[in-house]
């Protein structure tokens, strides 16, 4: 194994550059070494200006999102060994306007989130502040692997329809959604329903499968947008043919 | 204006252009375009369905006019590359519906091999009834 690799990271200063450019940086290639340790070597030790956002370095808080050799990864899991002997290409998430470096704009998700509700919505009126919602452990894997996700953002980067039309809610937004729509305990679905059986709502996606293969908490967002298209059919096609009371 | 859109206008926010060439930076991506394109091909089928349907009802020489026009090369390429889009467009939508439909039997829930296995089961059930009917 090398002793050192090679990380070239795509840089914009927007107060220098009107045009992005590469820098190359080389760094201690270590097997514990994820990229995000290599960028925090060149931060403390060779470059103070790079910019780039991170957290945990465990996988869980969902910040550290780049484009590393074109894919969309966790900077804190995808491992410098991996690309040995290099050169590490590390890019800011794609589909995104870029602050500084790495750090991209998040409000478009930030915005959109909210717009499916993805908190329990209370069937009740005035709920009973003592009661229990129970739930069965079968009721629970209904949803359970949609909430997995971390809002790190990587399933818009990986989207082409997302790049194509940014109105697009995103896989993310819709699996959320899915999380509480499946829960037993949530009576929400009617009101997440407008959004998202929208043009700009399950149906702009095109099931490029994309945002399940970048997901690093395998949550399977494609899957919760196909799944919801059959439930959205389901329910305009009853709208149509039911009477109000049988649907 | 919010204060968001305050400050990003303040940023001089960097927007990467997406280049003409990005559907061929995946497999999956170009997949996706030729299935897009694909409604084209459909849409062909729908026209050429009804040029039928007219030909029939317009007599025998029409009839006989259309079976020219099928035979004709060009027709005949157009139609290979048409049947070759749709059978993308088929076996790409029945992938998807394993992902789509979630059926529980009991506690237990339908393996997506199934579901896939039974669509296909159905378009060789379909074609074997429609192949019978042309064909008797």
């Amino acid at each position: 194994m090398p002793e050192t690799i090679t990380i070239e990271v795509w840089r914009y200063r927007p107060e220098q550059d009107s045009e992005p450019a590469w820098d190359s940086y080389e760094v201690p290639l270590r097997k514990e070494w994820a990229v995000l340790d290599g960028l925090n070597h060149i931060k403390d030790q060779l470059d103070g200006t790079l910019s780039y956002r991170w957290s945990c370095r465990m996988g869980i808080c969902g910040s550290c999102g780049m484009t590393v050799n074109g894919e969309p990864k966790l900077s804190c899991s995808t491992f410098l060994t991996d690309y040995a002997p290099g050169p590490v290409r590390v890019e800011p998430m794609r589909n995104f306007p870029v602050i500084r470096d790495l750090v991209v704009e998040m409000g478009d998700f930030m915005a959109k989130l909210p717009t499916v509700k993805p908190w329990l919505v209370s069937g009740d009126d005035e709920p009973d502040e003592d009661a229990e919602y129970l739930q069965t452990p079968v009721e629970m894997d209904d949803y359970k692997r949609y909430s997995m996700c971390i809002n790190c953002m990587l399933c818009y980067s990986a989207c082409p329809v997302y790049a194509l039309d940014p109105e697009f809610i995103g896989p993310a937004a819709i699996a959320l959604a899915q999380r509480y729509n499946l829960d037993s305990r949530d009576a929400g679905a009617e009101d997440r329903r407008d959004v998202l059986a929208s043009a700009e709502g399950v149906w702009a996606c095109t099931f490029v499968g994309e945002c399940s293969v970048a997901c690093p908490k395998d949550v399977d967002p494609a899957g919760a947008i196909q799944r919801y298209k059959l439930t959205a059919a389901t329910k305009a096609v009853k709208d149509l043919l039911l009477p109000r009371g049988a649907r | 204006m919010s204060t968001r859109d305050a400050a990003s206008s303040e940023q001089r926010l960097y927007r990467p252009p997406v280049s003409l060439t990005w559907w061929l930076r995946k497999p999956s991506y170009l997949l996706f375009g030729l299935r897009e394109l694909s409604s084209v091909f459909i849409a062909w089928f729908v026209v050429y369905l009804l040029m039928l349907v007219y030909a029939v009802s317009s007599g025998s020489a029409a009839y006989q006019d259309f079976l020219d026009l099928s035979a004709n090369p060009l027709v005949l390429i157009l139609n290979v590359i048409a049947l070759a889009f749709v059978l993308l467009h088929t076996i790409t939508w029945f992938g998807l519906a394993p992902k789509a439909m979630v059926l529980r039997l009991g506690a237990r829930r339908v393996p997506p091999g199934v579901i896939l296995a039974a669509h296909y089961a159905a378009w060789l059930v379909v074609s074997a009834v429609v192949a019978w009917v042309i064909l008797r």
